[in-house]
């Protein structure tokens, strides 16, 4: 079955196969990122913007704030978890807590000129 | 390519009145009929009808808020709303502060009932319509509840009597057809007063008074202003767009701005869809010939004479405070009390009990004011001192300490998807910790401090002398709730936003920090200069590290992630021992 994934309520929370999986307020430590000059970003999810699929990742954008240098604004791609089964929409979580690494390409962006 | 978001493809499909009977078959069959594949669907929906899904752990169950326009009630209705709150808004746990059932009075002068379930909510909802009130678009993408003076026709502070705008504005624009689907949600004030209680400015259509000279005949009536509104740190008053309206054209005025705000808002990314975010890529004037080439009849008039300079709400002067608490003349020789509530929330039975003491004293109208306070009008002179004695008045005082008055605060993660931070509760003790420890610098009568959770500014932080809003930080390593804090903000004759100058304070150093802050206050203050005067003479940098924060003897007992919690005061409190979805819904 095709997976659904959404934000809703304002960018509250990630929501896939209508139930909610990720919340806003939690804290994400990003690596080899350029949100911030920090090496390792101690960033507050304040609000899913975007959300986008790379099968079989769910990847999503996050507006929020290092709150080790006060740095706002809204991440690069983060994988936020995946489907892994298909065919019963199981969804697995990423830890928030675990070590996450923003990509700024997207697969499906076009290809260069 | 330009796509329309998802929450619109939605309202396409079911939207506006006829989300009812859907809601009754899932009323009539359980929570387990809604079609898992459908629930996000029909829970964006269900808010047109005033139902907001609770947070993640409390599936199943509802926050239902009731939309009273102008804030105002008779005792009967505010007797059915706390019976209502008695029998359907009881949880799984109780509160610890506030027990197992209770009313929230909000900052737009609504009403907010929890852990409603969806088999309640036909009964729930004949109750209600027996007494002319409704959960028509309390939330959703359209007219939200009308706000303005709940003393309005009663008031000694009048411009014009407003409460006839207002009712038909809400006749004309709840449960139109054409109205009923906006890009986004649309909360409208009208101001008839000279206190500015309406708080115009942060809405998205304001009526502000005025007076205009029209064919040499001073008239009253107000100037229109679009596109204020406080959220995810984008806060915009709303612009003046240079047009004066008699009370007799405020509809068709509003109405044409509503339509406007249909055909032209942002209904491709939610984030950009308010009006606040067309003004800022219009600009005013456009939008005022947008508005008279396709949307009115009547040649608009230019802006008249506003009335700022008298304006008392929230407005941070050392000489009035408009916030209605206290007892007051009304123009017929009556009283009406200003009750202050702390943090908006009064226990079912305290509701039940003022109903019957209103009822008692002859009260004909309670308001509900923007400050999450409540109000009882009507009482004969004769009677005042008699009903002041009233023991209830104990727990919400017509004098309170300006440490219980000036305290606001929002939802929070108590129930709130989208907080950060536990809220109420925290300004309960907050509060109630200034009291006892901080002793008042000469002064000040009146000292706001709102509390919100998050970037949605429910609790209208950046309209505070204390602006709280909910953060994270690290504490020995540990992450603990926090808050930024702003200073300087306020409406009145020269509204000001906060600036934000300590950012991300342990939540049990704010306390301390708001004492330190009062002690230079104290020190040096000049004469009769009011708080906020006081900090408009800094500047930000003199702002950022003017007091310190602190630790106390203010202990905090929500330090922790209370997001990850299903409810952060069971005993048993981790996600996992979340009892829902309710067994009584399936």
């Amino acid at each position: 079955m095709p997976t659904s994934v959404h934000q809703l309520d304002d960018g509250a929370w990630l929501s896939v196969n209508d139930t909610r999986r990720i919340n806003v307020s939690d804290l994400w430590w990003l690596a080899r990122h350029d949100f911030c000059s920090c090496r390792m970003a101690d960033f507050l999810a304040e609000g899913f913007v975007e959300i986008g699929v790379d099968h079989p990742n769910i990847e999503g954008r996050i507006a929020g704030q290092c709150i080790e240098c006060g740095e706002s604004g809204v991440t690069d791609w983060l994988t936020l978890g995946r489907v892994i089964d298909p065919e019963r929409g199981r969804f697995l979580g990423v830890d928030p807590e675990s070590v996450h690494v923003p990509d700024r390409r997207r697969r499906l962006a076009s290809p260069d000129e | 390519m330009d796509m329309p978001s998802k929450v619109e493809g939605w309202k396409d499909e079911v939207y506006g009145t006829e989300i009812r009977e859907h809601l009754y078959r899932f009323a009539e069959e359980g929570w387990s009929a809604i079609p898992e594949e459908e629930r996000d669907a029909w829970f964006e929906r269900f808010k047109w009808w005033g139902l907001y899904h609770q947070r993640k752990g409390q599936e199943s169950y509802f926050m239902m808020r009731i939309g009273t326009p102008n804030g105002r009630l008779t005792p009967e209705q505010l007797r059915v709303v706390g019976e209502i709150a008695d029998e359907y808004a009881r949880g799984p746990v109780d509160n610890p502060e506030f027990g197992g059932a209770y009313c929230d009075w909000t900052t737009r002068q609504s009403i907010q009932l929890h852990w409603i379930q969806l088999q309640d909510v036909p009964d729930i909802f004949d109750k209600l319509e027996a007494h002319d009130l409704s959960t028509m678009q309390a939330c959703g993408d359209s007219w939200r509840n009308i706000v303005g003076s709940p003393v309005a026709g009663r008031d000694a502070k009048e411009h014009v009597n407003a409460w006839p705008v207002i009712q038909e504005l809400n006749e004309t624009f709840k449960g139109n057809d054409d109205h009923a689907n906006l890009p986004r949600k649309w909360k409208v004030a009208v101001t008839g007063d000279t206190r500015g209680s309406g708080q115009a400015e942060i809405n998205d259509l304001g009526f502000e008074p005025a007076t205009k000279e029209i064919d040499g005949e001073s008239i009253k009536g107000f100037n229109v202003t679009v596109g204020g509104g406080l959220s995810r740190k984008e806060p915009r008053f709303a612009r003046d767009i240079d047009v004066f309206v008699t009370e007799d054209e405020v509809p068709e005025v509003a109405g044409g701005l509503s339509a406007l705000f249909r055909d032209h808002g942002d209904r491709e990314d939610r984030f950009n869809a308010r009006i606040k975010f067309l003004v800022d890529e219009w600009g005013p004037e456009k939008l005022r010939r947008v508005l008279q080439e396709d949307y009115v009849d009547s040649e608009l008039r230019s802006a008249g004479e506003d009335l700022r300079d008298q304006y008392t709400y929230n407005a941070g002067r050392s000489d009035e405070i408009g916030d209605y608490v206290g007892v007051h003349e009304q123009t017929d020789g009556n009283y009406f009390v200003g009750l202050s509530v702390l943090v908006g929330r009064m226990g079912a039975e305290d509701v039940i009990e003022l109903a019957d003491i209103a009822e008692k004293y002859g009260s004909e109208m309670i308001g509900l004011t923007q400050r999450q306070n409540i109000i009882v009008a009507d009482i004969a002179e004769d009677d005042v001192d008699e009903f002041l004695s009233e023991d209830l008045f104990e727990y919400y005082p017509p004098d309170p300490h300006p440490f219980l008055r000036g305290s606001i605060a929002c939802t929070g993660t108590e129930f709130c998807s989208l907080s950060i931070v536990e809220t109420k509760n925290r300004m309960v003790r907050y509060a109630r910790w200034l009291k006892d420890n901080v002793e008042l610098p000469n002064g000040i009568e009146d000292f706001h401090v709102h509390l919100s959770g998050c970037t949605a500014s429910c609790a209208q932080p950046q309209i505070a002398d204390i602006s709280l809003r909910g953060m994270k930080t690290r504490k020995d390593g540990d992450p603990v709730e926090a808050f930024d804090i702003g200073l300087g903000g306020g409406l009145g004759e020269n509204p000001q936003f906060a600036d934000w100058v300590e950012m991300r304070v342990a939540a049990d150093e704010v306390p301390g920090y708001i004492r330190n802050l009062l002690r230079i206050y104290d020190a040096e203050s000049k004469d009769g200069e009011s708080f906020r005067e006081f900090i408009a003479r800094h500047d930000e940098d003199d702002l950022n590290g003017l007091a310190e924060p602190e630790e106390t003897t203010y202990e905090d007992p929500y330090m922790g992630n209370t997001k990850m919690t299903w409810y952060p005061y069971a005993e048993e409190s981790e996600m996992d021992a979340s009892p829902t979805p309710s067994p009584a819904d399936d």
